[in-house]
């Protein structure tokens, strides 16, 4: 029977297959006009992201998400669990590829099509959920290592540190106040400072979008509140999006707020209005 | 107690020997090792009257010979295991591609010395009734071809292989199982006839190699000291690249490979390169093995074989390269004692260590070492943990 349905799904007369559609090989009907390395934003918005869906076994984690972050905004994202908030940010950095709809970096580059590596080197860094950073690494490691250089493997191979790199993970370094633990492993640090150290690693990476998975998680009070005025300094050099379930959290750094639920966007505007929105509330309250 | 602080190698050295042994005492006693052996073995082989109790038989040095080939070998698995976290079970193959290489050369080098005198043919073709010389044996009566061949066979394999592995993301225990499938093929493969390699008897019967008889206990020094040079080279170049940022990347793959992805590495091509040339040493290594046990079979691929290997780098400890030499010594030394002492035994006592190694000394025996000297060094901290 499941055989049966499977070359029933093949035999689909409603669809083009993949290969014949421009997107996957764009070769076949022209190239498309993508400037690699120059990220346009002279329209305002930095991402793009029109009318996008996901879905997994038949479960649509999105469901027709339209969202443009602006260039130097710091935008906060809430919803319920299962959103679709880590879905849309596996999407922004190919790490899913979207069933519909279209992901694009400033103007110009089609995320959609490229890999995690290309997207990484372009300038979307991402943090994790779960703080990942490389724990048999020193910190200073950790921070080399995720510096914006030509990753190619020889290169890499022959790399030596310059002293404006130096420079560059000091400063850092100092930024994510870990200037003291530099020789430690990473496995050794404490939670919060393996959330310090993987900003600290977007921080290294250049970007210009930073996309943070719930920052603030496991952090006390102290270091919670030094994260938001982190994270609100990068803002205007970067654009931030942050993803978090701590209302206050969001309060405190918020200027824009999105709601998403069921895959969509809810509403959208400050913490005040959203808070308000009557939607949003039954959404958050229950029904 | 772990050692907290790591050594500062990210530091600008003023020398590259200072990045490559300022923190690597166990690589400096290995090293020293090799040093002491080839100047040791070869007088206590050629000098030393044969009488004396200083004496080292031929038998002796061949042994030593094939331990340090096995060493290379093991160094090339913890280069993908102990650093990159690919686990190969079908590392012998590489080895025995390699080895197939040289044996290639020495067989063109019999010449008319063959039992059926046939200029051209090896033995077993003569055997086979075959009147002409497959193309793929042609250019191996030339030293640099075979040479060549050693390492351009395994690493085309490897790049072939990882090329489509690494790139379909196949990691874990899969990508173990595919590697040791494909050892599998490689052997029935070699033991068929046709294939033109000799068979199951695989190739045997070598005279000499580059003009020097293989028979002759000078020929043996030569080997047994290319094998020594050759594992140090190996060594240093080996840690050259585990302590470049090249080598750091390739941790961070085996730490946490989505991360190393999303800070902008592209993790297949750094995967796919260590293979390769971790695939190159081995072929080397198989090409020391060859002439100095003087046969090569397709007993070689066998995955029984692969695994002992792994074995060996477990025993030692992963992670350290010394480490993997050193088990591949030790492990190897026990083999040669038990299979004469006790033959039925080896198998359960190989089976017995990789168990004991992986429960009751997880980092191997370099690994076991470190937290004894650890321990002593800060006997306080260590009665804090262990209550």
């Amino acid at each position: 029977m499941k055989q049966w349905e499977q070359i029933r799904e093949v035999m689909r007369r409603d669809r083009v297959f993949d290969f014949v559609a421009e997107k996957r090989y764009p070769f076949i009907q022209g190239l498309r006009s993508v400037k690699p390395g120059i990220v346009d934003v002279t329209k305002g918005p930095i991402l793009y992201i029109e009318n996008m869906s996901v879905s997994f076994d038949g479960f649509k984690a999105i469901n027709d998400l339209t969202l443009y972050i602006n260039s130097g905004e710091l935008r906060c994202i809430i919803g319920p669990n299962g959103a679709g908030k880590t879905t849309m940010m596996d999407v922004i950095t190919g790490k899913t590829k979207p069933d519909k709809g279209t992901v694009f970096f400033g103007q110009t580059m089609d995320l959609t099509q490229m890999n995690e590596y290309q997207i990484a080197q372009v300038g979307i860094g991402r943090k994790f959920q779960k703080p990942t950073v490389f724990p048999d690494h020193t910190v200073f490691e950790n921070l080399e290592l995720a510096m914006h250089a030509d990753k190619t493997v020889w290169p890499t191979l022959v790399a030596r540190l310059s002293g404006e790199q130096r420079d560059k993970i000091d400063e850092v370094l100092e930024t994510v106040h870990l200037t003291s633990q530099q020789r430690l492993r990473a496995a050794l640090l404490s939670h919060g400072q393996t959330q310090w150290l993987e900003i600290g690693m977007l921080l290294m990476q250049n970007p210009l979008l930073l996309l943070v998975d719930e920052p603030v998680a496991g952090m006390t009070q102290q270091e919670t509140e030094r994260t938001a005025e982190l994270l609100t300094g990068l803002a205007g050099d970067h654009s931030v999006v942050v993803v978090e379930h701590d209302m206050d959290f969001v309060r405190s750094i918020a200027r824009t707020v999105t709601v998403l639920h069921e895959g969509s966007v809810l509403a959208e505007g400050t913490m005040d209005e959203v808070q308000n929105d009557p939607r949003v509330i039954e959404v958050y309250l229950g029904e | 107690m772990q050692h907290n602080v790591k050594q500062p190698n990210n530091q600008q050295y003023n020398s590259i020997m200072a990045r490559l042994f300022s923190s690597d005492r166990g690589g400096k006693l290995f090293l020293s090792l090799l040093a002491a052996l080839a100047i040791v073995v070869p007088i206590c082989n050629l000098l030393v009257p044969e009488g004396s109790a200083f004496h080292l038989s031929t038998y002796t040095v061949t042994l030593l010979g094939k331990y340090l080939s096995f060493a290379l070998l093991a160094i090339a698995l913890d280069l993908v295991w102990g650093y990159c976290g690919i686990l190969s079970l079908g590392h012998g193959a590489f080895f025995a591609l390699g080895g197939y290489a040289m044996g290639m050369y020495l067989m063109r080098q019999v010449g008319e010395r063959g039992v059926y005198g046939n200029p051209l043919l090896p033995d077993f073709m003569v055997f086979l009734n075959w009147t002409e010389l497959p193309w793929y044996w042609y250019g191996f009566d030339m030293f640099w071809f075979a040479m060549l061949m050693v390492m351009l066979v395994p690493g085309l394999l490897a790049f072939l292989f990882g090329w489509l592995a690494f790139r379909s993301r196949v990691t874990g225990v899969y990508l173990s199982i595919m590697t040791q499938a494909l050892t599998y093929a490689l052997m029935l493969a070699f033991f068929r006839n046709e294939m033109g390699f000799g068979g199951n008897n695989g190739l045997t019967d070598f005279k000499d190699i580059l003009g020097f008889s293989l028979q002759d206990d000078r020929t043996r020094i030569g080997l047994f000291l290319a094998s020594t040079i050759t594992l140090a080279l190996t060594y240093v170049v080996c840690r050259y690249i585990v302590t470049s940022k090249f080598g750091r990347v390739v941790v961070a793959i085996r730490d946490a490979e989505d991360r190393a992805r999303f800070v902008g590495y592209k993790v297949e091509s750094f995967k796919l390169w260590i293979f390769v040339f971790s695939a190159v040493l081995s072929g080397i290594a198989g090409a020391l093995y060859v002439p100095q046990v003087g046969i090569i079979n397709p007993g070689e691929f066998s995955p029984l074989n692969s695994i002992e290997l792994v074995v060996w780098v477990a025993v030692g400890g992963r992670g350290t390269l010394y480490g993997a030499a050193l088990g591949a010594g030790l492990v190897n030394y026990a083999k040669t004692y038990f299979t004469a002492a006790f033959p039925e035994v080896w198998l359960f006592a190989l089976g017995a260590l990789f168990i004991v190694v992986t429960i009751f000394l997880p980092k191997g025996i370099v690994g076991w070492v470190t937290k004894i000297r650890n321990r002593r060094n800060t006997p306080a901290a260590s009665v804090e943990s262990d209550t």
